[in-house]
């Protein structure tokens, strides 16, 4: 271990991974190393041994629930969207040769103790019983404004400055009612809260145009997901790493993060050995998360709040989804008098990732009170009998410094949103600090098959 | 009409081996005394021709270094048809190290998988540590085939992929086998590059 690293990249977690596997392709000479013998970090899938020794220590998993190997559990609840960034790098980085996809058969929305499915157009929202006839006719128009917006013909803006005029400006135009701005602005946008309504709308109209698109793409749902569970899609841009040259340690205890005396870094000890490197980056947790002095006396990470998860397996699909293999769910806020959004994703066998005719679903949240779980509740209820549930609440981190002054380059914790995109905003964003410039995807080179 | 196979095939065995330089030899018949350890390529596919006019094409998977501090994802596994593992017969320990490969893939591996047990570096046999009984005597107790090879010389190494492709269950419908062939037609889920390439105009192929 004496030789000299560009960058040392400490957890294997995704938002880590693709950075490991960028670098490599860029040419950097790249040393990614984790704690744990497994790849993944908090974005691994785990299997029903490793499940119930991580949340119920000494209990051993039920013999009905089938083979351990048939189980790749997320820890994290997360969907792909078909039309967005992370598809756009699996795409260009071509890793999606080790990996493959399904959809998710359905998007739903919470609304007065009912779920709906997400109409994503002017057509399935004149089908939708989630709005009366007039509201109908109001959505319709509202959907055809923004899919007829173009930035160069003023004609299509109806008085409109997305830049300038907040969605509640572009609410009232059209009269959509409040039930209907949840679907939309959570539903659809994806927003965890209603801050965004007064802020200018062309975030909003971006996000419904990437909701709607990414429908379009494959027809059921606007999101897909890897076969054999998430955790595969670290382990693929880990492999796209070691092909450029990237070295990979596992079980690799990390106790020291060197720096000198201006606080610059330096390398990495693990035991009596130190590997040097120009820059490092890593995961919140191997730079004193959750530790009150942080790491070494410095505190480099802040906890920013707290999300609560409750995996559940269930035996059956969840009622009123028309018997869907897999779906998300979104409970707005203001559905159940809160601040944020409760949502569910669930998958089953159809995915690879547990036994047939068993259904995993997360409920997760932003904690709000101190009483979490009870948090939850709301989506708990939507599941039916709940055969095995495993509670976790966990603080997300984001970093305390940009990185450049010290070399140290640390990512954020997986958020509470539903999908990718704010992970895809990190790599970029970490990405730019460590180069110092934008990052270009770049086609990766096909070996010409022989 | 000829029938057409595809098979995931993975490498294994420890650092120094030859399992690149073997898939070189039998991929593009090339052999570099100064190969470096795995950069760049570890997907390389390469077809046999079987008496009978069938074809079996092997998607191959070497392990781009990450065997070296047991790093070896479980993707790599993940719907393999065949392994073969490499040692270096002038090296008694890579044995060892191949029959822990051997534990890992009974393991992780799906249990029908094929497994070849292959004694790399034939050209060398003047220095030979690891005696022919040894090696064939173990492969026969773990039911895995064995030869050896030579990548330098290009000794064995058509043999022993034609060997594993013959060995290879032929009969049952190809879509029982292609699960873990990600490039081949019998995919079953989405096509993301298909699909990003024909709804989206930023992802042509040239915006290098």
């Amino acid at each position: 271990m004496d030789e000299e690293y560009d960058v040392i990249v400490l957890g294997t977690g995704l938002t880590e991974c693709i950075l490991s596997g960028l670098l490599s392709v860029d040419g950097k000479k790249v040393l990614h190393m984790d704690r744990n013998d497994y790849y993944g970090g908090d974005s691994a899938s785990l299997n029903l041994s490793q499940l119930y020794r991580q949340f119920k220590p000494g209990q051993e998993p039920p013999a009905e629930l089938g083979r351990d190997r048939d189980y790749a559990v997320d820890l994290i609840p997360k969907f792909i969207i078909a039309a967005g960034e992370l598809t756009r790098i699996l795409v260009h980085t071509d890793v999606t040769r080790y990996l493959e996809f399904k959809q998710i058969a359905g998007s739903f929305v919470y609304r007065d103790g009912k779920i709906s499915k997400v109409p994503s157009n002017e057509m399935e929202a004149v089908r939708s019983p989630l709005m009366g006839l007039f509201e109908k006719r109001r959505a319709k128009k509202f959907f055809e404004f923004l899919q007829s917006w173009k930035d160069e013909d003023p004609a299509t803006h109806q008085g409109i400055d997305l830049d300038k005029d907040s969605m509640k400006v572009v609410y009232e135009k059209f009269g959509l009612e409040p039930g209907t701005q949840d679907f939309i602005g959570h539903a659809m946008a994806l927003y965890l809260d209603d801050d965004y309504i007064t802020k200018p709308a062309r975030e909003a109209y971006k996000r419904i145009v990437l909701y709607t698109s990414s429908m379009a793409r494959y027809g059921k749902s606007p999101y897909i997901y890897p076969l054999y569970g998430l955790g595969e899609l670290p382990q693929s841009f880990a492999r796209l790493s070691a092909i450029y040259g990237g070295t990979y340690m596992l079980d690799k205890p990390i106790d020291e993060i060197v720096t000198d005396e201006s606080g610059k870094f330096i390398g990495v000890r693990s035991g009596n050995e130190t590997v040097k490197a120009k820059q490092v980056i890593g995961d919140p947790s191997y730079f004193g998360a959750g530790k009150a002095d942080g790491e070494n006396g410095k505190v480099r990470v802040l906890e920013q709040h707290k999300v609560v998860r409750a995996i559940c397996i269930l035996k059956h699909p969840i009622p009123g989804t028309d018997d869907s293999d897999s779906a998300q769910i979104i409970i707005p806020q203001n559905q159940v008098n809160r601040r944020n959004d409760i949502y569910i994703a669930m998958v089953s066998s159809t995915h690879n990732v547990c036994s047939k005719d068993v259904y995993v679903a997360i409920v997760s949240t932003i904690v709000e009170t101190s009483t979490p779980e009870r948090e939850i509740l709301p989506g708990l209820q939507l599941l039916g009998p709940i055969y095995e549930k495993f509670v976790s609440v966990s603080s997300l981190y984001t970093p305390t410094s940009s990185g450049q002054d010290d070399n140290i380059f640390i990512t954020r914790s997986y958020d509470a949103t539903s999908h990718f995109e704010t992970v895809v905003d990190d790599v970029t964003d970490v990405w730019k600090r460590v180069t110092n410039k934008e990052l270009v995807l770049k086609k990766r080179e096909v070996e010409v098959e022989a | 009409m000829s029938k057409q196979f595809q098979f995931k095939l993975v490498l294994l065995g420890e650092s120094a081996v030859g399992k690149s330089s073997l898939v070189l030899r039998f991929v593009k018949d090339q052999f570099d005394d100064y190969r470096e350890s795995t950069i760049g390529a570890a997907f390389l596919t390469q077809t046999v021709t079987l008496d009978d006019g069938t074809t079996v094409k092997f998607e191959i998977w070497d392990t781009a270094g990450q065997e070296r501090y047991k790093s070896l994802a479980p993707m790599y596994y993940r719907n393999a048809n065949c392994a073969v593992v490499v040692y270096d017969i002038t090296q008694s320990a890579s044995l060892e190290k191949a029959k822990s490969w051997i534990r890992e893939l009974q393991r992780q591996a799906d249990p029908s998988i094929v497994i070849a047990l292959c004694g790399n570096k034939l050209d060398l046999a003047a220095r030979r540590q690891v005696t022919e009984e040894e090696a064939k005597k173990f492969a026969e107790e773990e039911g895995l085939m064995w030869s050896e090879t030579s990548a330098k010389s290009g000794e064995g190494v058509t043999e022993i992929f034609t060997a594993i492709a013959k060995k290879l269950p032929l009969t049952a419908p190809p879509s029982a086998r292609t699960g873990g062939a990600r490039a081949g037609p019998a995919r079953t889920g989405v096509d993301l590059n298909k699909q990003a390439n024909t709804t989206d105009g930023q992802n042509e192929p040239c915006n290098c």
